[in-house]
């Protein structure tokens, strides 16, 4: 089964994180990419990326027919959303426990994907 | 999937003969042939039904206090059930639901009289629990290694939470939802007994042992209820007691205590005691003091002070209850402990405010009626 994995974290991390030097940058890159090492080895995650810091977002928003732009995520709350892994594992548990152990930050959402292969 | 294939399965039998069948037999006797008369009444979904058939035997059987099956195949697709309706990736009101209606046979209206909630909010939770064990992708698997003490946790407080619901219930309905304390002991009994390694699986079913031996004393012939001290002892159920009694010495012997041993050593005692004054007091203080080094909450210090009023006496008791003033001012157990301490200390006036305080905080018909009956004293 595909799962995405949404990594997220509170505001106050994401203000920790832009006050870190870059000694402690580096050692959290690290940690980051040794996770996606292990688990790209194991085959388990088949794409993912970093997204820039919630202030480089722009949220398109439609309604009634007229498009608006606004400055920012269009989460309006005190998480951040900060990156992803699409992972296929066997079941749930297996993407929880990569979840689990997800060195980044303090939330991750996991959500199956919708499987569009014709059947 | 086959969990679904249980779950829709459950629903099905809420509907049909098999239901009766456990309600009647006890009264009119198991048929001759139990297994003919099953099939028989339900033709179409044979296979299905002997899974369900083999289920309710065996809770007859524990009802007949004979040996549960080891059937190795059974036990496994057992404990398969229960963990996955007890996955934390479920919210807990749901895992209560499901395991009630999947693996108890609950039907929604009786998980719904149970908890005091409307039929149609059960049915829904129900179904998307299901949903979400679909969607998601939970697997129907019992865990293994690490993550089986922690999933175990799950079941456990489940169970605990039932327990707790149907023995003495929160709501306005009834003082004792009997069923439902029942039905979490059996489920209690029946993972202590496929996982018997399990040494807080073992102390949870003798915690509730130890309750439920109590039953017959706990309500007098009005219906009033009897607090512990009061309680005629010679209507405890001592094989009961018995049987709860070396549930707790096997996981003893396990030295991996945990809560729910401790809890079931402290009813024990009370279990061991033939009149509450001959109780040893010193012990169960020691107990609590033992779980509150793993589980300090509020309500456990509470429980702690009841029993050190009667090793220390009721003025050393206040003290401490009345530190717990803040975290449990909404809490009417504590008001109507602390009316009680009041009155040993000899003030009267201070009791019947905290009784009246306990009144308006308390549901519990029996409760309330016991507290009216202390104010009208």
């Amino acid at each position: 089964m595909k799962y995405i994995l949404m990594f997220a974290g509170t505001v106050d991390e994401q203000d920790q994180w832009d006050k870190l030097s870059k000694e402690e940058l580096d050692e959290a890159y690290q940690r980051v990419g040794q996770w996606f090492e292990t688990h790209s080895k194991s085959g388990k995650i088949t794409s993912g990326a970093e997204l820039q810091g919630p202030s480089t977002a722009t949220t398109v928003r439609r309604k009634n027919g007229k498009v608006t732009l606004t400055d920012g995520p269009f989460i309006e709350s005190k998480e951040v959303f900060g990156g992803f892994a699409i992972v296929e594992v066997k079941d749930l548990d297996e993407a929880l426990d990569m979840a689990k152990s997800w060195p980044g930050g303090s939330m991750v959402e996991v959500r199956p994907l919708v499987d569009h292969t014709p059947s | 999937m086959r969990v679904l294939g249980n779950f829709d399965l459950a629903e099905e039998v809420v509907q049909d003969s098999l239901v009766a069948a456990l309600e009647t037999w006890p009264q009119q006797g198991v048929p001759e042939r139990p297994g003919a008369w099953l099939m028989t009444a339900a033709r179409r979904r044979a296979i299905d039904l002997l899974r369900r058939d083999r289920r309710y035997r065996e809770k007859l059987a524990l009802l007949e206090r004979s040996p549960l099956t080891t059937d190795p195949a059974e036990v496994d697709e057992r404990l398969r059930l229960i963990f996955t309706c007890c996955h934390p990736a479920l919210a807990q009101e749901a895992q209560v639901a499901l395991t009630l209606r999947a693996v108890a046979g609950f039907t929604t209206s009786e998980i719904a009289g149970a908890f005091l909630v409307a039929e149609s909010t059960i049915a829904q939770r129900i179904v998307r629990a299901k949903r979400k064990i679909v969607g998601a992708g939970i697997p129907y698997r019992v865990p293994s290694g690490a993550e089986l003490a922690e999933r175990l946790d799950a079941v456990l407080s489940v169970l605990y939470l039932m327990f707790n619901e149907g023995y003495l219930s929160r709501g306005a309905q009834a003082a004792l939802r009997r069923d439902l304390a029942e039905d979490a002991l059996w489920l209690a009994g029946l993972v202590a007994t496929l996982m018997p390694d399990q040494a807080e699986a073992l102390g949870l079913a003798a915690l509730m042992k130890l309750n439920v031996a109590r039953s017959a004393a706990r309500l007098d012939a009005n219906g009033e209820l009897v607090l512990l001290a009061d309680q005629d002892r010679s209507l405890w159920d001592r094989s009961t007691i018995q049987e709860g009694i070396e549930l707790l010495d096997r996981a003893g012997a396990m030295h991996a205590p945990g809560p729910y041993q401790i809890q079931a050593a402290i009813a024990a005692t009370h279990a061991e005691a033939e009149t509450w004054q001959d109780t040893d007091w010193h012990q169960i203080v020691v107990l609590y003091d033992a779980l509150l080094r793993l589980t300090d909450t509020p309500v456990v210090r509470l429980n702690r002070a009841v029993a050190l009023s009667q090793f220390a006496g009721p003025r050393i008791a206040l003290g401490e209850v009345n530190d717990l003033a803040l975290a449990l001012s909404g809490y009417h157990l504590f008001h109507s402990t602390r009316a009680e301490l009041l009155d040993q200390v000899g003030e009267p006036e201070q009791a019947r405010l905290a009784r009246l305080r306990a009144l308006e905080l308390c549901q519990n018909p029996a409760e309330r009626s016991l507290l009216e009956r202390k104010l009208r004293r």
